[in-house]
């Protein structure tokens, strides 16, 4: 009988606003602790929450991106806990009426088509302050910078039937939240958050007992952590035993998980309307001059890249990563018309290339299209070579020269008169008779022997094509 | 003159006969004098008074008066000040000083009033005869052996005694209204929504309210005028609240044409019956004045207490759990463990009756009885809410008393909480439904003051004061003042 693995996932992901979710507070990244707080975030006696609309549109921008309703009237409610980095004991969540409901998302199966997978809600929410025990004796720190940072919750249905199409889905949500420019997305700063709800049945039956693995933040873990819990639970009721509600903590060290609390040990949230808070409007109007304003989506992008620019699938998935990526090989491509091909290959491999070795992104990036676009002019109309073109691109990262003005300081034209490489062809020629006489012996692969040392002699300038031709003819004697 | 009202005081300042420095002084001087009879303040600055006043004399000579220029101002110990403690008389808040003001405390000093220190209440404002302070209670100053009632007890017994011409009290059942009947003063809680409620510690956030607690309606209208008006940093106050000419509303000397709506459920067995006769007595003055009175029934009244002890207490349940002693407050000595810190911190800095509604609120909120409980309540609370719509439909304003009961004795309720609860049983329901409501005094029961309560339309708080003004005016009892304290501070 075979096992079927049964997957839903959470999502949380945090909105990039600049302030934080009820409050004026800055959501900036790796602060002083406790810098970015006010009465509001620290929860103060009397201090009252007011909603961050930014928040609100990126939320809905996320819906629609999944084709999901919008709810025009949504609410807000409090989930009570104490815990000492959540300062109010309750987070404003939304409960019972999520302001996105009923999406779904689009994956690549093997076989070459898609499956759909289906979103149940996205949903607002204030994230916690962070508590730190590690390396501190009988007491814990808290920091508050992050209590108020504005989350989406994003539920999937229980749709996804291997770890591999959770990643899949996860992928393709990371990809799209940073491309709508919702979330920077950055797991390491924990800004897509994952927690998995797993469960086995055999084919055909309902649906097993399920656990929840908590709040990871790699997909290499996250698919780990799902295979083994699939695998612990089939040997749980293949040995007779039931799979136990549960939360369970993911170990990435250890590469295990354990229990964290069962069912019975679940809090009680009292969820409850937030009075502070009015329920939510948005205007249909509103919601349509968002729409208005979305983005190609990247599986759009991939399909007309590959069509209008005659790309690979591999490069116009590379090239739709980001809709910043794409807007700037499209503005090279309008700088560079006559070969969309190289335009996508210089970026895809030599200018990111070279950024991520920097450490810089794109938008940091000192060589801007137009001057790549003037270096890939040279190359096309055959001024210089490509290991010329590399060179001058390394130098191009450097100094704010575009690539005529280095050609020529560095003398790096390409030779493609005839006669001046006919003249460094008979010169490597006569320096090394043996060679010459063992090619036309028949040893053909000293050829490459041959177009070595041209290059060398012409110090990289000589056409490579024509140093091939003008070889291949000399030679012959 | 210690019962001087803001407007003589007002234009005793405007006429240049005194000063605003003076003025703090006298009323200071009895603080010194009488507090320590009543307890109704729980702190209080001399000094910062005084520098208040001083400066702003110094205003008014630089700039000419603002609303509420030089004019002493008591608040509860609810509003965050700066300046000085806020405690909401409870130990949790032992040593926190808030790094803000409540926004209607940043208006009232925009508007120029002298802050004259906090007032006693009980603790988070859960009561209803100050009892459950952690300053001990505060006494009325009618008869000291009794309560002021609560939980604006401190504000109502300021005003009452002439420790202060006005304050500030909230009321979330109450608060501002009953203390006010049974002290002899008017007291107003606005339309939910006019007032911010920022910086306010909160009990319950879908009820709470700030309002004037005053000598006359007048003073009430001064006030509210000044701390009312949309306020950003609060999403529940209104931005589009119409307007209203508060103190052109405070001239209407007659009813005539006026709809008082007399609702039978106000007006039961088991009240007292002095109170009831004053009440009464205050409708036919009314129809005197050529209103016209006419009988209707608010059915859902009689669940009015039983959703407000449903409501009220969920939302405080969550309201305080911010009185974790991780960030200030109260913390208990040695904790062993977080879990240990959390239960002893709050076991050791909650009243009991904190404690009570905490629970009663966790268990109403909790996953199998929030349906029967808290969404039940709800429903209750839209079909009061619809009670008060359709009365409205033929009447212009409502008037029934304000306590079924006059002031008690000190003790006598705190053993038995439900028949605590039942002397808000006529002011819940204008919180459930966020209506305008008065309180001001129309006659005593046994020489102690009875409160005749208006409710008006949402928004409409200009009808409830025209109506208690045209009565103010056709009768004597806001000039009533208990004699204990009418004589000068000094002299006591």
């Amino acid at each position: 009988m075979s096992w079927e693995t049964v997957i839903g996932l959470e999502v949380h992901c945090q909105v990039n606003t600049d302030t934080k979710a009820f409050c004026g507070c800055s959501t900036v990244f790796g602060a002083e602790p406790n810098t970015q707080t006010c009465p509001v975030c620290l929860g103060m006696p009397g201090q009252l929450p007011v909603l961050n609309t930014v928040a609100v549109d990126k939320s809905i921008l996320t819906g629609l991106a999944i084709n999901a309703h919008i709810n025009l009237e949504s609410k807000f409610d409090r989930k009570n806990y104490f815990y000492p980095d959540l300062p109010k004991g309750y987070q404003i969540t939304q409960f019972t009426v999520p302001i996105v409901e009923g999406g779904y998302i689009d994956i690549p199966t093997k076989d070459g088509g898609e499956k759909r997978l289906g979103v149940t809600r996205i949903h607002m929410e204030e994230d916690a302050g962070k508590s730190m025990h590690e390396g501190l004796d009988a007491v814990s720190h808290i920091d508050l910078n992050r209590s108020g940072v504005p989350l989406m919750e994003i539920v999937s249905e229980p749709d996804m039937r291997s770890a591999d199409e959770a990643i899949a889905y996860l992928k393709q949500l990371h990809q799209l939240i940073r491309f709508l420019g919702v979330s920077g997305g950055d797991m390491e700063k924990g800004q897509f958050r994952c927690d998995a709800n797993v469960s086995v049945r055999r084919k055909g039956e309902p649906f097993g007992t399920r656990t929840e693995m908590k709040n990871m933040n790699s997909f290499r873990f996250i698919k780990q952590a799902i295979e083994f819990e699939v695998v612990r639970q089939i040997e749980i009721i293949e040995d007779g035993g039931e799979v136990i509600q549960e939360s369970r903590l993911w170990d990435s060290v250890k590469s295990e998980s354990r229990s964290m609390r069962s069912k019975e040990e679940a809090h009680d949230y009292r969820y409850f309307p937030e009075p502070d808070l009015p329920p939510l409007r948005v205007s249909q109007q509103e919601v349509d001059a968002i729409k208005a304003g979305m983005p190609e989506l990247p599986g759009e992008l991939r399909k007309r890249f590959e069509a209008e620019y005659g790309l690979s699938s591999y490069d116009a998935d590379v090239l739709s990563q980001t809709r910043e990526i794409s807007v700037w090989y499209e503005s090279l491509v309008a700088a560079h018309p006559s070969d969309p091909k190289r335009c996508a290959n210089w970026l895809a491999n030599e200018l990111l290339g070279r950024l991520k070795e920097a450490g810089k992104d794109l938008a940091d990036s000192p060589v801007s299209a137009k001057r790549l676009a003037g270096l890939l002019d040279r190359v096309g109309d055959n001024t210089i070579n490509g290991k010329s073109a590399k060179d001058i691109l390394d130098d191009m990262m450097e100094s704010d020269d575009d690539a005529d003005t280095i050609i020529e300081a560095k003398g790096l034209k390409q030779v493609s008169d005839t006669g001046a490489i006919d003249t460094i062809i008979l010169e490597v020629m006569a320096a090394n008779p043996d060679q010459v006489a063992g090619y036309r012996g028949g040893k053909d692969k000293l050829m490459g022997f041959f177009v070595g040392q041209v290059m060398k002699a012409s110090r990289g300038k000589a056409n490579p094509g024509m140093v091939n031709q003008r070889l291949a003819e000399l030679l012959k004697g | 003159m210690p019962f001087s009202s803001l407007s003589d005081i007002q234009s005793r300042l405007n006429n240049g006969e005194t000063t605003a420095v003076e003025i703090a002084q006298l009323y200071l001087d009895r603080i010194a004098a009488f507090n320590s009879t009543l307890n109704a303040f729980v702190h209080l600055d001399a000094d910062h008074v005084l520098a208040q006043a001083a400066a702003s004399d110094a205003y008014r000579k630089e700039h000419g008066a603002r609303a509420l220029e030089g004019l002493p101002i008591a608040v509860k110990d609810i509003f965050c000040t700066q300046d000085g403690p806020t405690r909401c008389c409870s130990n949790i808040l032992e040593g926190f000083e808030a790094p803000y003001d409540a926004h209607v405390i940043t208006k009232l000093k925009e508007a120029g009033a002298v802050l004259v220190g906090k007032t006693n209440m009980d603790e988070f404002a859960m009561g209803s005869s100050n009892e459950t302070s952690a300053f001990g209670p505060c006494r009325n100053p009618w008869d000291t052996d009794r309560i002021p009632g609560g939980s604006s007890g401190g504000s109502a017994a300021s005003v009452a005694a002439a420790l202060t011409p006005a304050a500030l009290g909230t009321d979330t059942g109450g608060s501002i209204r009953q203390p006010a009947a049974l002290t002899g003063i008017t007291g107003l809680k606005p339309t939910y929504g006019r007032v911010s409620r920022r910086g306010i510690i909160a009990f319950a956030s879908s009820l709470d309210q700030a309002g004037p607690m005053a000598g006359n309606v007048k003073d009430c209208a001064m006030i509210t005028a000044a701390i009312s008006g949309h306020d950003a940093g609060d999403a529940t106050s209104v931005s589009d609240a119409p307007a209203i000419d508060w103190l052109a509303a405070c001239e209407t000397q007659d009813m005539k044409g006026l709809k008082i709506g007399k609702p039978k459920e106000y007006f039961v067995d088991g009240m007292d019956a002095a109170v009831r006769q004053s009440v009464e007595a205050a409708l036919q003055k009314c129809e005197e004045l050529g209103a016209e009175i006419i009988d209707i029934s608010l059915p859902n009244t009689e669940h009015a207490i039983a959703a407000y002890y449903v409501i009220a207490p969920s939302e405080a349940s969550a309201n305080l759990s911010r009185y974790d002693s991780v960030r200030f407050g109260h913390r208990c000595d040695n904790p062993e463990d977080l879990l240990d810190m959390y239960t002893r911190s709050r076991d050791e800095g909650f009243g009991s009756e904190v404690k009570r509604r905490i629970l009663t609120g966790a268990f109403t909120l909790s996953s199998g009885y929030y349906d029967a409980y808290y969404l039940k309540a709800q429903k209750v609370r839209t079909l009061i809410q619809q009670d008060f719509i359709q009365a409205f439909e033929q009447v212009d304003v409502i008037a029934t008393p304000t306590s079924p009961i006059p002031a008690f004795k000190l003790g006598e309720k705190t053993d038995d909480p439900l028949t605590m609860y039942l002397s808000d049983i006529f002011t819940i329901a204008v919180n459930l439904a966020g209506l305008p409501g008065l309180s001001q005094p129309c006659g005593f029961a046994s020489n102690l003051p009875v409160g005749l309560q208006w409710i008006g339309p949402a928004w409409r708080e200009d009808t409830v004061l025209a109506a208690a003004a045209a009565y103010e005016g056709a009768t004597d009892w806001s000039n009533q003042h208990p004699a204990e304290f009418n004589i000068n501070g000094g002299e006591s």
